[in-house]
């Protein structure tokens, strides 16, 4: 069984990576609309920019999130002095560093499911009465259902793993930013420190395994959603 | 009233099409390529013509002149696709429910429950789509279709994707809602069998044109048209009326303006209308009243016009009372009997070349 501190970096790993994905859903659902159904100039650049977190060291985004985000950076001051939102060195900051990681995982599994549905559905709703809004939400949304929840459990599993821009971004705070694999990390370096550094790593073994299983069910069940009407 | 005249870019297809047409189904008739359902989309408000006007009944859903342009939800046209396409996360039930309480209220005049009898769908309700037969898919995308109380149903080639027996199926169940709620029909399709037996006014279209439009009988029947309607299928169209059932021969007597047909059983009741095709190649001529013959139909005609064709088939146009027939022979015929226009001649057609697929239900 966790110990008290074992379970406070657990949690908080979990909080973290569970507010990172649900506040990049809606976002992640829309632009991979937006890539999948529509025709603008510049998609090819604006398509690449989603998937740089993908491809650019961790590192670097970190770094690019605390000179955007950070107390003194352009966004930080402004969402400081507005809304009293601080990033730096807060458990938020470490959820936007893993949402912005996971985001390219997501847009991509959202975006083909997306693509897949017959657009002739759509436009068949529509001379039905329905508006674009509707159509949306009752056809196109519950059709991408099953890319939706693999995208969303992809963007989770990442947000579990993130290391490098977590670090970089918000530093490691027990209490407040030390997720699992910061904790990990920060006993192998402490003398002695390898014994808790095992079971940390079990830990993280357990909660993989855990959101692998729910991942399979959840696909299983939103196929079954997608090609049925389980109201009944 | 459907009004329509639209000019449309396309690439390099230029649709220019103009139209107008009254009655209870109008076919869109041509090849694939011809048009027909850059037409039907425009109608529908998927695609924008850049010039023109689409007046159904009075109300304009699109105008150019006038800056009008309803977006599909608010035409209120339903739509019938080749394949169905219904909803395949939802049962037979929400998909029929689809676009029910999307419409005004004043215009839902249709009952759902009378809808779900006439295409027989009770027991399908609580099925999925992927659980459905062809036949049975088009008849729930009919249903949906006019649940959503639309001002015309618009059929793009809705038996195309069937086999024989679920199209007659089909066919069927259209002729019913034709003649039980009085919503007018768009039918588009290119096969001349489907346009004669459903539709009473049709327009011919080719590389993006009107080439004509009219009563089916005359349109079809016309021999200018004929590259585009298709020779090997040419043939009349005749309204008629049951007039009595021979049951000793199971025959059934059919009066239209002008004489009597003889055709194997009709599944009507005396004093309902049909509708017959009559295949040019079915229709043979006798300059005298011939004697001792198997023919059942001979019929006393007026030669109307004959083809100017070279090669050895010819197409010769026949009046019988006031309805234009389309006989096919040959060109040695034409000479060795001196069929000269204006000759009063005799038509004979086989009560069996009229099957069960040329009759239909008027």
């Amino acid at each position: 069984m966790p110990s008290d501190m074992e379970l406070g970096i657990i949690v908080l790993s979990l909080k973290v990576a569970l507010v990172g994905v649900a506040c990049s859903l809606p976002p992640a659902i829309f632009f991979a609309y937006l890539l999948a159904r529509t025709n603008f100039p510049g998609k090819t650049l604006f398509d690449a920019i989603v998937h740089l977190p993908l491809v650019l060291p961790p590192v670097v985004v970190g770094f690019a999130l605390l000179l955007l985000f950070g107390r003194r950076g352009v966004l930080g001051a402004w969402l400081a002095d507005w809304f009293g939102i601080v990033f730096a060195f807060r458990w938020t900051g470490a959820a936007l560093a893993a949402a912005i990681m996971g985001f390219p995982l997501m847009v991509r599994a959202i975006r083909l499911s997306i693509a897949a549905i017959d657009r002739r559905l759509e436009t068949v709703a529509r001379t039905l009465g329905g508006s674009r809004a509707w159509v949306f939400a009752s056809i196109t949304l519950p059709l991408a259902l099953p890319g939706i929840v693999t995208g969303a459990l992809l963007s989770f599993a990442r947000s579990l793993g993130e290391f490098g821009a977590t670090i970089t971004f918000v530093s490691n705070i027990p209490g407040e930013t030390e997720t699992l694999p910061l904790a990990i990390y920060s006993l192998v370096q402490t003398p002695g420190g390898d014994a808790q550094a095992v079971r940390l790593s079990l830990f993280a073994v357990v909660l993989s395994i855990a959101a692998l299983i729910a991942s399979e069910w959840l696909t299983r069940r939103s196929r079954k959603t997608a090609g049925a009407d389980d109201r009944r | 009233m459907i009004d329509v005249d639209i000019e449309q870019q396309l690439g390099a297809f230029e649709l220019k099409v103009a139209f107008r047409a009254e009655a209870p189904i109008v076919g869109l008739f041509g090849r694939s390529g011809s048009g027909k359902t850059s037409v039907v989309n425009a109608l529908a408000g998927t695609s924008r013509p850049q010039r023109g006007r689409i007046v159904i009944n009075g109300e304009a859903l699109f105008d150019s002149a006038r800056g009008i342009d309803l977006p599909p939800d608010k035409r209120r046209l339903g739509y019938v696709f080749q394949d169905g396409l219904l909803f395949p996360h939802l049962d037979v039930e929400a998909n029929l429910r689809y676009g029910l309480h999307r419409a005004p209220a004043a215009a839902r005049v249709i009952d759902p429950a009378h809808v779900i009898q006439l295409l027989g769908l009770k027991t399908l309700l609580r099925r999925l789509p992927d659980k459905l037969s062809g036949g049975e898919k088009q008849r729930v995308a009919i249903g949906r279709a006019l649940l959503a109380a639309p001002r015309l149903l618009l059929m793009d080639e809705p038996l195309a994707s069937l086999d024989v027996p679920r199209q007659s199926e089909v066919l069927r169940y259209i002729e019913q809602l034709r003649d039980d709620l009085h919503i007018p029909i768009v039918y588009v399709s290119h096969a001349v069998a489907e346009i004669t037996r459903l539709a009473d006014t049709v327009v011919v279209l080719a590389d993006g044109k009107a080439l004509a439009y009219g009563p089916v009988d005359e349109v079809m029947g016309r021999i200018d048209l004929r590259p585009h309607t298709g020779r090997y299928e040419s043939g009349s169209v005749i309204e008629t009326v049951v007039a009595a059932h021979d049951l000793a021969y199971g025959l059934t007597t059919l009066r239209f303006d002008g004489g009597e047909l003889i055709v194997p059983n009709v599944e009507a009741l005396v004093g309902e209308r049909v509708r017959v095709r009559i295949r040019a190649r079915d229709v043979s001529l006798a300059v005298a009243r011939p004697a001792g013959l198997s023919v059942l139909n001979v019929l006393p005609a007026t030669l109307a016009a004959i083809a100017t064709e070279e090669g050895p088939i010819v197409d010769v146009q026949l009046r019988v009372g006031q309805l234009p027939l389309l006989a096919r022979i040959t060109r040695r015929s034409v000479h060795e009997l001196a069929l000269r226009e204006g000759q009063q001649i005799y038509a004979l057609i086989k009560a069996v070349s009229l099957d069960r697929r040329s009759v239909g239900y008027a």
